[in-house]
């Protein structure tokens, strides 16, 4: 029987076939494990901001195997995990309930001219002050 | 200070965190699920640094070659490792108990040398303190994981792998030769008070995982003589392989 031999000699030393004879069963999503959200907080008294997940079997190992996907670069200093079964989300379909909400600039702090007016009773003040 | 007995301290360590951390990286890419094989890898990048981190102190304190010299210019002869860290991967219950057993016994050493009378020593084990601490929670959440929270295979293959690595676990703990010289001098508090913390502090551990502490006390010395298994110089020459083709290299 001829086996695979690879630059890597961890994969020589399984003495696979290198004759695959069936093909391989793709396996079917979430067969073993289920996910949890993860979510990673960056300073004390900061918010945790979702970062991904991690499959687990359960909360313990969750965060076990969070701590090196999200919190093995950079600064952290806590870190949550939710079952991802948890967490109670909208439809993508009813995604048009937003549709109109970019056009309602008069929402957004940006579309408030108050920086002139501002300026402009600064200025009168001040001309107040020195006559 | 007694820079012999310092260098064979750090020499027993260091052989033995790199050696491990080699094995450790032998399961990167092929670890059971993709989280796992990421968090076991960076475990071993870890040991490796604390090795690093030791081969440096020897060097500036004790004249003894770089790092890198140190690391990759030996043969096995001249390893202080012990046996335990020597040892194929296995199957991953293997590489898991390994992984515990090492770990209570690394953060039980370091622990004890965050006091040593060298401060570069005592200074390094606080500094690590935090990630010898992530290791043994990694460690035990898997013991109680496959022990208490898995199905009867999964506790049945570590009970068995525990047998198996209980004589080459005590093996860690066999002195060098200049053991009261440095518990004398305040470096560390020697084998003896180590295996008995470590074997406190296995048993607590190991208790909400139901899986019984080995009672045998047969121990696998040797290694810190510089006498090795079979397994280690094959090992050695997979690992230095790139580095001895041209040892001035820059990287």
């Amino acid at each position: 029987m001829a086996t695979i031999i690879s630059i890597d000699p961890r994969v020589s030393r399984m003495n696979l076939d290198a004759e695959q004879s069936a093909p391989l069963e793709p396996k079917p999503e979430l067969d073993q494990f289920q996910t949890f959200e993860v979510f990673h907080q960056a300073k004390t008294g900061a918010h945790h901001t979702h970062v991904g997940c991690v499959h687990a079997p359960n909360h313990e190992l969750a965060l076990l195997l969070a701590k090196e996907q999200y919190g093995r670069r950079g600064q952290t200093t806590n870190l949550w995990v939710v079952n991802t079964r948890d967490v109670f989300t909208m439809s993508a379909e009813d995604a048009d309930i937003f549709a109109t909400t970019p056009e309602k600039k008069y929402r957004d702090v940006g579309a408030y001219m108050v920086r002139n007016k501002v300026e402009a009773f600064k200025k009168q003040s001040q001309e107040g002050t020195t006559e | 200070m007694n820079t012999a007995a310092l260098a064979d301290l750090c020499y027993r360590m260091a052989d033995d965190e790199l050696v491990l951390a080699h094995r450790h990286s032998e399961w990167t890419g092929l670890g059971p699920i993709l989280e796992e094989d990421i968090a076991f890898s960076s475990i071993a990048q870890d040991k490796l640094g604390h090795a690093q981190a030791l081969y440096a102190i020897m060097h500036e304190l004790c004249g003894e070659p770089e790092p890198d010299t140190a690391a990759f210019m030996r043969n096995a002869e001249h390893m202080r490792c012990s046996h335990f860290v020597e040892l194929p991967i296995g199957e991953y219950d293997f590489s898991l108990v390994r992984h515990f057993l090492f770990d209570v016994a690394e953060y039980v050493r370091w622990t004890a040398l965050s006091q040593s009378s060298v401060e570069p020593l005592a200074k390094l084990a606080r500094k690590i303190h935090g990630e010898l601490k992530y290791h043994l929670y990694h460690a035990q959440t898997w013991m109680v994981q496959l022990g208490a929270k898995g199905n009867e295979e999964s506790h049945a293959r570590m009970q068995s792998a525990l047998r198996e690595a209980w004589p080459y676990a005590l093996g860690m703990f066999e002195p060098g030769n200049h053991e009261q010289a440095l518990i004398d001098e305040g470096i560390c508090i020697g084998e003896a008070a180590t295996q008995e913390r470590w074997l406190a502090m296995v048993a607590e551990l190991l208790a909400p995982s139901t899986l019984d502490v080995p009672s045998t006390a047969d121990a696998q010395f040797g290694g810190r003589k510089g006498y090795h298994t079979d397994h280690l110089q094959p090992m050695l020459d997979e690992m230095t392989e790139v580095y001895r083709l041209d040892p001035s290299a820059e990287w």
